[in-house]
């Protein structure tokens, strides 16, 4: 058998087991969406007891065109594999039962940081888009380097009451009653393409929420972009037709996200 | 009416980018909302690469955002630079362990936080807000620093209302910002 912890170092080592261990593969995405087929989660449970990882457990998922695990293993790129290990779990926050996904730690380390940003510029630079949309507060971290980065410019949606100017809301539910995002009046103009950035998508409500903020007003949504999803809550389907692009998807037993 | 600090010329472009908003969030308070800074792509590089240019090369190893619009300042500052960024939170929010400093405010006081382990002994730390007003929340933030042992290199604002002397509040460190509102 290969010597695992050698090989626990390369950063190759996902990959490998994406390949070696997966036998059925999911039915292609249909073409006309970019859903990401669902990841082998069984058999990364496998990946994930071997290399050590922390209890939420992690697979790579970049472009979600890939009709199979295969060529999705080999067009991971090698530079996930260091974000994904950044991302600590604080189990039991902010209530029993939830594995907080937190991504302070990925800020910590600065080629993982500094990953993270080029790998959504380089999929959004040239793609005509002049809006980058940051959800409160943990979009305002990954949304402006972007945002500068491709030349356009960042838009902060945020809680009630905290914008200064005159403001357009939605509304969208919680597990327990509702919550609101505002932007500005007149930060967006119509026939703008936009990226909506935030760090995780659970649900799906706060960010499908930002996608009718942005609609109304005329601007075209071109896709939303997370450091991270957690799959099993089905936040994808919430983005109706919108595509989603992650870096990293998690396993979890979790509810009660935004 | 808002004067410029620094000489350089992006500056001027930066300050005409700053939109008051009258009595807000209460009556009699003129807000300074650098949204609008944001929507202009070379104002907001402007102002970033003028942090960058002045703290590159000083062996600052950390950038400590102040929430919510430290966040949005900081971290470009930070990758440019080659440091980590650690933001710094009202309670609740952060989810591991934490070091918390208490601060007053007009009325009552408030809390900001930071993880246990984000910066160590020893570290050169830059903190960045938007803007500096009487300084309580700047001088918390430096004294979670401190307490975890790093040094405070400077503080870096955009605006700054000298008026309220925040500058004053800063245990004799540095301030640096590029424009004030008289």
């Amino acid at each position: 058998m290969i010597h695992a912890p050698s090989l626990l170092r390369c950063p190759f080592f996902f990959f490998f087991f994406f390949f070696f261990f997966s036998s059925s593969s999911p039915p292609p995405p249909p073409a006309a969406s970019c859903i990401l087929p669902p990841p082998p989660l069984l058999r990364l449970h496998v990946i994930s007891s071997l290399a050590r990882t922390p209890i939420s457990l992690r697979c790579s998922a970049a472009d979600s065109r890939s009709p199979s695990n295969r060529e999705m293993a080999a067009q991971q790129d090698p530079r996930l594999a260091g974000i994904a290990a950044s991302i600590r779990v604080i189990p039991d926050f902010p209530k029993a039962g939830i594995m907080f996904q937190d991504i302070t730690t990925l800020l910590l380390d600065v080629k993982a940081f500094r990953d993270t940003i080029d790998l959504f510029v380089d999929r959004y630079k040239d793609k005509g888009i002049s809006v980058v949309a940051g959800i409160e507060a943990r979009g305002f971290i990954f949304g402006p380097p972007i945002a500068l980065a491709i030349g356009a410019k960042f838009v902060p949606l945020r809680k009630p009451k905290k914008l200064p100017g005159e403001v357009i809301s939605e509304e969208y539910s919680l597990e327990y009653g509702t919550d609101k995002i505002e932007m500005h009046v007149g930060a967006v103009e119509a026939g703008e393409r936009a990226l909506i950035v935030d760090d995780l998508i659970a649900t799906g409500g706060t960010l499908n929420a930002a996608i009718r903020l942005l609609e109304r007003v005329g601007v075209e949504v071109y896709e939303c972009a997370c450091l991270m999803e957690l799959p099993e809550l089905k936040g994808r389907e919430r983005l109706g037709d919108k595509p989603l692009f992650v870096l990293v998807q998690s396993s979890v037993d979790a509810h009660d996200h935004h | 009416m808002s004067a410029v600090i620094d000489e350089d010329p992006r500056v001027n472009g930066i300050k005409t980018k700053i939109r008051v908003v009258p009595d807000f969030p209460k009556p009699g308070i003129m807000f300074q909302d650098i949204t609008t800074l944001l929507l202009d792509p070379k104002a907001f590089k402007d102002t970033v690469d003028l942090f960058v240019e002045r703290y590159k090369g000083r062996n600052i190893s950390v950038v400590a955002g102040i929430e919510a619009r430290g966040f949005i300042f900081g971290p470009p500052i930070a990758l440019a630079i080659g440091a980590k960024f650690v933001p710094l939170r009202k309670p609740k929010k952060l989810p591991g362990e934490v070091i918390s400093e208490e601060y007053t405010l007009e009325y009552g006081s408030d809390c900001l936080e930071m993880h246990v382990g984000a910066v160590d002994k020893g570290e050169c730390a830059l903190v960045v807000d938007d803007l500096i007003a009487t300084g309580g929340t700047l001088c918390a933030a430096m004294n979670l620093l401190e307490r975890a042992g790093a040094e405070v290199v400077e503080c870096a604002c955009l605006i700054e209302l000298p008026e309220l002397k925040g500058r004053d509040r800063l245990h004799g460190k540095p301030l640096y910002v590029l424009v004030e509102y008289l």
